[in-house]
C-alpha cells in the first residue's frame, strides 16, 4: 500500500512538470515581449527592465524556465501587476468562495445523481429511465450560464425565494452564506448530475446482470438492500472515477458560474486576470487549478482500496 | 464441446458478424431516430443560417437610438448603411444600442456553427497526425503521450482562456483555442486504435509486402478510426459551440462586434433584471443548438460505434 502511494505519488510528478512547462511556453510563445506583456500595460520602460532582469530574459529559455521553476517550488507565483499582491496571496484571499461553492455543487450533485442513478438502472428501459437519460443530454447541453440566468429570473426575480447574486463570507453567519451559494451549487450541479447519473445507470446495471445479484434476491434480501449493498457498492469505483473527471468541468464551470452570480471567488478572479491580461495571475491560477485536478484524482485513485476490496496495491 | 468446434464457430461469427456490419452501417445510422432528430435539427439551423439575409431580418450592426431597448414584437425605425431610415419590426425586441436582436441572434447562427465545425476539424486533424505518430512511431510515443497527459490536467476552459487572452479573441485563435484542449482526447482514440488495428491480419499482409509505413498508415489504418472520428468530431463540434458562447459571454472571445449568441448575451446581461429576453433568446438557441448535435451524436456512437456505447 504504501510503496502504492508512493509510486502514485511519483508518478503525478511529470504531470505537473509538463503542466508547468506548458503554462511557462503559453506566455513565451504569445507574440510580444514577455517581460512587456508581464509587466502590463501602464508598466514604464524601468519596470520592464527590471522584470527582464529578474526573469532571465535575455539568458536561453532553458535558463528561463529554471529560473521560473525554481521560483515556483519555492511557492512564488510571482506578483500580479493588476492587483499590485502576490499571486499566492490573491488566491489565499479569493479561495474561500471557490471552495464552499465547489464543496456545495459536489454535494447536491452526488445526493441527486446517485439514487436517480440506481434508480433509472433498477427500472431500466422504463418512462424514468428514458426521463433521466432525455435530462442527461438536455444537462450537457444547455450552458451554465443560460442555465443561471433561467434560474435567477425563476427563483430569485419571480418567487423571491433566494438572493439575485453576491456572496456572503461564513464568518458574517451560516445561513446567509448558504441562501447566497444555494442558487449558485444547484446551477453548477446540473451538468454534474448529469454526468454522474449517467455513469450510475450505467455501472449499476452492468452489476445487476451478475450472479452475486440473483443469489442475493433469491435468499430473499429485500429489494433495496440488493440495490444499495449489492448492486451500487459493486458499482462504485467508476461512479467516483468520473466525479474525479468532472472536477475539470467543475472548474470550467466555477469560472462561469462565479462571473454570472458576481461571487468574488478564484473563477472570477481569472476571469478579471484575462481582461486585464495579467499574465502571473492567470498563470498561477492555471497552476492552481491544474494542481487540485491531478490531486483530486490521485485520492480517486487511492479510494478504490476502500471501495473494492478486491483492489489491493 | 471440442476445441477445433469451438474455433470454426467462432470464425464462422465473425464472418458473418462482419459482413452483416459492412451491409447495414448506413442503414443503421439512418433508422436511428435520434440521429433523425439531431440530423434534422441541424439541417434547419443551416438552412436558417445560410438564409439569414432573407429571414426579414437587417445587417446585425445596424442600430438606431430612437429604437432602444424595445420589447419583443415592438416596432421601430433603423437606420441602414445608406443613411435612410425604415419601419423594422422588432421580433425580439432590441439592445441598449437600439440593435435587432433578432436578426443578430439569426446571424449569430452562422458563427456558432461555423466555429464548432472548424474547431472540431482543427482538433480532429491535430489528433489524427499525432494519434497516428504515437501509435506507429513508437519511440516518439512515450514523449508525445505525457505532453498529453499534461494538457489533459489543465481544465479545458483554462487553456481555451489563457490562449484567447495571449493571442487576443479573433476567428482564428478562438478556433484554435477551443480546438488545443480536444486535440489530446482524439490523439488517444486514434492511438488505441492504431495499435489494435496494426494487429490485424490484413496489416500484416501489406507490411509482408513491402509496403511503405506511411501508405499503410493512409490506406489501412485511417480508413478504419473514420467512424468513431466522425462521433467523437460531433460531440468536439457541440461542446466547440459552448466554449465560443461562454469565452464570448466572459467577454474573452470573438470580438463584440461580430454577432455571437455569448457576445449578445455578454450585453444584454447588464440590463437582465428589466429585459430578461435579450439573454434568452440566444441562450434558447445555443440550447438547442448543442443539444440537436449532442442528440446527433448519440445516436452515431449508438449506431456507428457500438463498442463505446456499451462503455457508456
Amino acid at each position: 500500500m504504501y510503496a502504492f502511494l508512493a509510486r502514485r505519488l511519483l508518478a503525478t510528478i511529470p504531470v505537473l512538470a509538463i503542466v508547468a512547462v506548458l503554462v511557462f511556453l503559453m506566455l513565451r510563445l504569445t507574440p510580444g515581449d514577455p517581460a512587456a506583456i508581464l509587466a502590463g500595460d501602464a508598466a514604464n520602460t524601468e519596470q520592464i527592465a527590471q522584470i527582464r532582469a529578474g526573469l532571465g530574459l535575455d539568458r536561453p529559455i532553458v535558463v528561463q524556465f529554471g529560473i521560473w521553476a525554481g521560483k515556483l517550488l519555492s511557492g512564488d507565483l510571482g506578483e500580479s501587476f493588476y492587483y499590485k499582491q502576490q499571486v499566492t496571496a490573491l488566491i489565499a484571499q479569493r479561495i474561500e468562495p471557490t471552495l464552499s461553492l465547489a464543496a456545495l455543487t459536489i454535494v447536491i450533485a452526488v445526493l441527486v445523481s446517485v439514487p436517480l442513478g440506481v434508480l433509472a438502472a433498477w427500472r431500466f428501459g422504463s418512462a424514468f429511465d428514458r426521463l433521466l437519460m432525455g435530462f442527461s443530454v438536455m444537462g450537457f447541453s444547455v450552458p451554465v450560464f443560460v442555465l443561471a440566468y433561467i434560474l435567477i429570473w425563476l427563483v430569485s426575480l419571480k418567487l423571491g425565494w433566494l438572493p439575485v447574486q453576491g456572496y456572503q463570507r461564513l464568518a458574517d453567519g451560516f445561513w446567509p452564506y448558504l441562501r447566497h451559494l444555494l442558487l449558485p451549487s444547484i446551477t453548477l450541479s446540473i451538468v454534474y448530475v448529469a454526468l454522474i447519473a449517467r455513469v450510475t445507470r450505467a455501472s449499476v446495471l452492468e452489476s445487476l446482470g451478475e450472479d452475486y445479484i440473483r443469489t442475493a434476491r433469491a435468499k430473499g434480501l429485500p429489494e433495496a438492500r440488493v440495490l444499495v449493498r449489492h448492486a451500487l457498492a459493486n458499482a462504485a469505483v467508476p461512479i467516483v472515477t468520473v466525479i474525479g473527471i468532472g472536477i475539470a468541468l467543475l472548474i470550467g464551470g466555477v469560472v462561469v458560474t462565479e462571473s454570472v452570480y458576481a461571487i468574488p471567488g478564484l473563477g472570477r478572479l481569472t476571469v478579471d486576470a484575462v481582461l486585464a491580461r495579467d499574465f502571473p495571475t492567470i498563470q498561477g491560477l492555471i497552476l492552481f487549478f491544474s494542481f487540485v485536478y491531478v490531486l483530486i484524482n490521485l485520492l480517486v485513485d487511492l479510494s478504490y482500496v476502500l471501495l473494492d476490496p478486491r483492489i489491493r496495491y | 464441446m471440442s476445441l477445433p468446434d469451438l474455433k470454426h464457430y467462432e470464425a464462422l461469427s465473425v464472418e458473418a458478424g462482419s459482413v452483416v456490419r459492412q451491409e447495414s452501417a448506413w442503414q443503421r445510422v439512418r433508422g436511428n431516430g435520434a440521429v433523425r432528430f439531431g440530423a434534422v435539427a441541424l439541417a434547419v439551423l443551416l438552412a436558417v443560417a445560410f438564409a439569414a439575409p432573407w429571414l426579414g431580418t437587417v445587417d446585425p450592426s445596424l442600430f438606431d437610438a430612437g429604437s432602444r431597448d424595445l420589447l419583443p414584437g415592438a416596432s421601430g425605425e433603423i437606420t441602414t448603411l445608406e443613411g435612410e431610415t425604415i419601419r423594422h419590426t422588432f421580433l425580439m425586441g432590441s439592445d441598449s444600442y437600439g440593435r435587432d436582436i433578432y436578426s443578430r441572434v439569426i446571424y449569430g447562427t452562422r458563427v456558432s456553427l461555423a466555429v464548432g465545425t472548424c474547431a472540431a476539424l482543427v482538433a480532429l486533424a491535430f489528433g489524427i497526425a499525432l494519434g497516428l505518430t504515437s501509435g506507429y512511431l513508437r519511440w516518439l510515443d512515450g514523449v508525445l503521450m505525457r505532453i498529453m497527459d499534461g494538457v489533459m490536467a489543465i481544465p479545458a476552459i483554462l487553456i481555451a482562456i489563457a490562449l484567447v487572452a495571449a493571442w487576443r479573441g479573433s476567428l482564428p485563435t478562438v478556433i484554435i483555442a477551443i480546438a488545443v484542449p480536444e486535440i489530446p482526447r482524439v490523439t488517444r482514440l486514434v492511438r488505441s486504435l492504431v495499435l489494435t488495428i496494426r494487429e490485424e491480419p490484413y496489416v500484416e499482409a501489406a507490411l509482408a509486402l513491402g509496403t511503405p509505413t506511411w501508405k499503410i498508415m493512409l490506406s489501412h489504418i485511417l480508413p478504419n478510426t473514420v467512424a468513431p472520428l466522425v462521433v467523437q468530431g460531433t460531440f468536439i463540434c457541440a461542446s466547440g459551440i459552448l466554449v465560443e458562447a461562454i469565452l464570448s459571454f466572459l467577454g474573452v472571445g470573438l470580438p463584440p462586434d461580430i454577432p455571437t449568441w455569448g457576445n449578445i448575451m455578454a450585453e444584454g446581461r447588464v440590463q437582465f433584471i428589466e429585459f430578461p429576453h435579450n439573454v434568452f433568446f440566444p441562450g434558447i438557441f445555443l440550447a438547442v443548438t448543442v443539444l440537436a448535435v449532442n442528440i446527433l451524436g448519440d445516436g452515431l456512437r449508438d449506431t456507428l460505434d457500438p463498442k463505446m456505447a456499451k462503455r457508456v
